[in-house]
């Protein structure tokens, strides 16, 4: 019998991995498929969560996440093609332009 | 009625922005007619506005009319508005009266002036801010006026700025009224903690209700302030330097309405000032003698002065001093009287002395004046009724107004009032001294214009015996000369004798034809050269007794010229080859007297001097015009006499003998010439008992090292506290800064750091 429990625990491996991957890789399209797995992680937990507690409102959530991700997609993959286009191989930590 | 009242500044206003723009290009002498005319409708003004005043029942003269609000701070509000009372129209009446008669003299005494037109700007100006200083129904418009006309006197008396020494006496009056002015500032400070307002109908009111520190600080502070605008000892120091500027100026500014503002002031918080007269009777004591001080300090150094405006200078200082007197006896009513006559007077003796100045070609020394009578019937006419007027010669304006001031003196009772009145007698005395001293000097005596002074008579004999000194001197020298080129003759004249006679040993020693030969050869050129140089000996010893000869007559010359010299009489005699230019410019210089522009005034003013006295006569209360009409709406609180009748005719006489006995001294001394004056014009009392160079000297010494260590102070730490604050906030962002490191990952880290931090601490607070 699959419980929430299992859900959670999935969605908790699936972001601790997506935040290692944000942390530890340099590619920035690698970092952003992590912080896309970080923010689906999220989700399951939220349906688990619905599921758990027979409520919809979870499920609710979940739809909004998806359209934010949805916007946040477009603009980050237009900055990072932008930035491929400029500088060949760029690594996240060569656009450090901003330090103080 | 009252509504005129907005008229009364506004007209000097128009003037004087209608001449910045317009001045230049009307010129001379239509924008001194602008200005005066300006003045005059003011003027008019003003006496609609007493008539308005006039016609109300007593005990309601007093109007405020608010102009807008002008500071408005928490629950502190200052409006812009005019007190209209018997008070301030008293004040204004005499401000744009004189006033335009002082703009009317002004066209004809500046009618030379390349700056024409900037100077009745000036005066506009000046007309403006002493009527808000006066209108003002608060302190602080009161104080906005008072630095205008302290402004305008820096600009009037430095007017003609290319002399070094009129420069200065205008910074001098400015820096020495800014000490002042700190004063007045911190006893406005001091009225709306205590009180919350500046108005001055609520500073009355309230007074009593203050706390006697509170209130005898207000007063005190106040007065600093009066002492630096009043002149009064210790800052009465610009007030005689301030006669650099135009003699209209001084006239206007220094001697009738700037100076007697101080005066205004502490009439204007008379509840305040009766206050602390009650409770704290050594504060207005304090006044009072500094007011008697100042009146007999400034009075034996104009007996000393020489410059016909420096007299009248200290006069007025001395006179400021008497006000000063009657405010700290609680005598609003003969400061404000004595304030009017003085006002009249004095703006006519110091537009006389300007007559005469003009006249002399612009000289100011008294001692080159004499006789000028004959030369400016009505200048001097009108002098010497101001004389008289100051005098206290009954029935002259002066006298009725100084009499009420000794009055209030003595009234006060004790040791302490009689000895105000004692000092007060005295410096009547010196007045009536130093007046006739300056009248005897100016327009009796012979006339002396062409003769030369004191001072360049010493400097013709000095040119001449100095000159008879070097002929001897030069004599010598050319005899020495003459010596010594004798002395190379005769030794020349010797040298070719003894040629001669070797030549001849030598021919007696020699043998043989030709040696012989040689030997007569040397014997004759020798001979020959003995003549001339004999003959060049000759010359020389004659040169050398004519060189002596000069040099004895050169010498005679020296010891006639030293006895002359001892033997000299009043003029030049001798030396009159040797006086200095000066005195034969002003020998061509014909006196003359002033055009109407400048001696119509004179004789107004004339005219107020002798029966100004009316406003105020003692004899009963009915026409005690004056007391009765500021009593009931300017007064809180009424002095009165305690004196008998008995005890008034008494008093009366004893001033009216002290006047005389200064007088009949002066004449004395200088128009009888019986007594030599040296003893009284004393070289301390000329420099004004040495207070004027004392202050220099501690200002450039021990003060000046005392401000560098303010400056200092003010550098290093009150800059150093304001610069250590940016700098330490500087210091934290170059540190912070490095955290901005540019690595998203870092970011990253830190942000999942925190959120783990953060849901660490809510567990743990949900675990306890």
């Amino acid at each position: 019998m699959l419980t929430p429990t299992y859900y959670l625990v999935l969605g908790a491996l699936v972001f601790s991995i997506g935040a290692v991957g944000v942390l530890v890789r340099r590619n920035p399209l690698v970092m952003f498929m992590c912080v896309e797995l970080m923010i689906n992680s999220v989700n399951l937990t939220f349906i688990g969560l619905a599921f758990g507690l027979d409520d919809i409102g979870g499920q609710v959530a979940v739809f909004f996440v998806m359209v934010v991700a949805a916007a946040e997609v477009v603009v980050g993959l237009a900055i990072v093609v932008a930035i491929m286009r400029r500088r060949d191989g760029a690594t996240a930590d060569d656009l450090s332009v901003l330090r103080g | 009625m009252i509504n005129f009242v907005y008229l009364i500044p506004l007209f000097p206003l128009l003037g004087f922005t209608f001449l910045m723009m317009m001045g230049r290009r009307l010129g001379n002498p239509a924008a001194g007619w602008v200005a005066t005319i300006a003045v005059a409708l003011s003027f008019i003004s003003t006496v609609i506005v007493f008539f308005g005043l006039f016609g109300m029942p007593d005990g309601e003269r007093q109007v405020t009319r608010n102009i807008f609000e002008w500071v408005l701070v928490g629950d502190f509000s200052v409006s812009a508005g005019f007190l209209v009372d018997p008070l301030s129209v008293t004040m204004m009446l005499f401000i744009t009266g004189i006033g335009s008669l002082i703009h009317l003299y002004s066209i004809g005494y500046m009618h030379h002036d390349p700056n024409f037109s900037k100077f009745f700007i000036y005066l506009n100006m000046f007309v403006f801010a002493m009527l808000l200083l006066v209108l003002g129904d608060n302190l602080l418009l009161t104080f906005l006026g008072w630095e205008g006309v302290g402004a305008c006197s820096y600009l009037l008396v430095s007017f003609w700025f290319d002399k070094e020494a009129n420069s200065s006496a205008g910074k001098k009056a400015f820096v020495t009224n800014r000490v002042g002015d700190w004063g007045f500032m911190v006893a406005m400070f001091l009225a709306f903690a205590s009180i919350g307002s500046l108005d001055y109908i609520v500073i009355n009111e309230t007074a009593s209700q203050l706390s006697t520190p509170v209130a005898v600080g207000i007063v005190l502070l106040l007065f600093v302030g009066v002492m630096g605008k009043s002149a009064q000892f210790p800052l009465y120091l610009w007030l005689p330097d301030a006669m650099a500027g135009p003699t209209p100026v001084s006239a206007l500014i220094h001697a009738a309405t700037m100076v007697t503002s101080g005066v205004f002031l502490l009439t204007r918080v008379n509840g305040l000032v009766y206050y602390v007269m009650e409770e704290a009777f050594w504060a207005t004591n304090l006044i009072a003698w500094i007011g008697a001080g100042t009146a007999l300090f400034a009075a034996t150094i104009a007996v000393a002065q020489d410059d016909i405006k420096r007299v009248l200078a200290y006069s007025t200082v001395s006179q400021l001093g008497y006000m000063i007197l009657a405010i700290g006896t609680g005598s609003f009513v003969a400061a404000i009287f004595h304030m009017i006559t003085h006002a009249f007077f004095k703006a006519l003796l110091f537009l006389g002395s300007g007559s005469v100045i003009h006249g002399m070609a612009d000289e100011q020394n008294m001692r080159l004046f004499g006789g000028l009578r004959k030369f400016m019937p009505i200048t001097s006419g009108t002098f010497i009724i101001g004389w008289l007027a100051i005098a206290g010669v009954p029935p002259f304006a002066g006298f009725w107004s100084k009499d009420e001031i000794l009055l209030g003196a003595w009234d006060l009772g004790g040791i302490n009032g009689r000895a105000l009145w004692a000092v007060a007698l005295i410096t009547a005395v010196l007045t009536g001294f130093y007046m006739s001293r300056q009248v005897f000097m100016t327009f009796y005596g012979d006339y002396r214009f062409d003769q030369p002074s004191e001072d360049e008579l010493a400097m013709a004999w000095d040119g001449y015996l100095n000159d008879a000194d070097q002929k001897v001197g030069v004599a010598s020298d050319a005899l020495a000369e003459a010596e010594m080129a004798h002395s190379e003759k005769a030794t020349a004249l010797e040298k070719v004798r003894k040629a001669f006679s070797t030549a001849k040993i030598d021919a007696a020693k020699a043998s043989g034809d030709d040696a012989v030969a040689a030997a007569k050869q040397a014997i004759e050129t020798a001979e020959t050269a003995i003549d001339p140089a004999a003959k060049a000996e000759q010359a020389a010893a004659s040169a050398l007794q004519d060189a002596m000869s000069v040099r004895e007559s050169a010498q005679a010359e020296l010891t006639e010229a030293q006895s002359a010299y001892n033997h000299r009489s009043a003029d030049a005699g001798v030396a009159v080859d040797f006086l200095p230019e000066s005195v034969a410019k002003r020998a061509a210089h014909h006196p003359h007297e002033s055009s109407w522009h400048m001696t119509v005034p004179l004789v107004i003013l004339a005219f107020l001097s002798i029966f100004g006295g009316v406003i105020n006569l003692p004899f009963v209360k009915e026409i005690h015009f004056l007391e009765n009409w500021l009593e009931f709406d300017t007064l809180l609180f009424d002095h009165k006499i305690n004196a008998s009748a008995g005890t008034k005719w008494a008093l009366a006489i004893i001033a009216i003998a002290a006047g005389s006995v200064g007088m009949y001294l002066a004449w004395k001394y200088y128009f009888k010439k019986e007594l030599d004056p040296k003893g009284i014009e004393r070289p301390i009392l000329a420099k004004g008992w040495n207070y004027d160079n004392a202050v220099t000297a501690f200002m450039g010494g021990p003060g000046r090292a005392m401000f560098n260590f303010i400056a200092a102070f003010d550098a290093k730490v009150v800059d150093g506290l304001v610069n250590g604050t940016g700098a330490a906030v500087r210091g934290t962002g170059g540190l912070v800064r490095r955290l901005q490191s540019g690595y998203v990952r870092s970011y990253a880290l830190g942000i999942t750091v925190g959120t783990v931090a953060l849901l660490a601490w809510f567990f743990v607070r949900a675990a306890t």
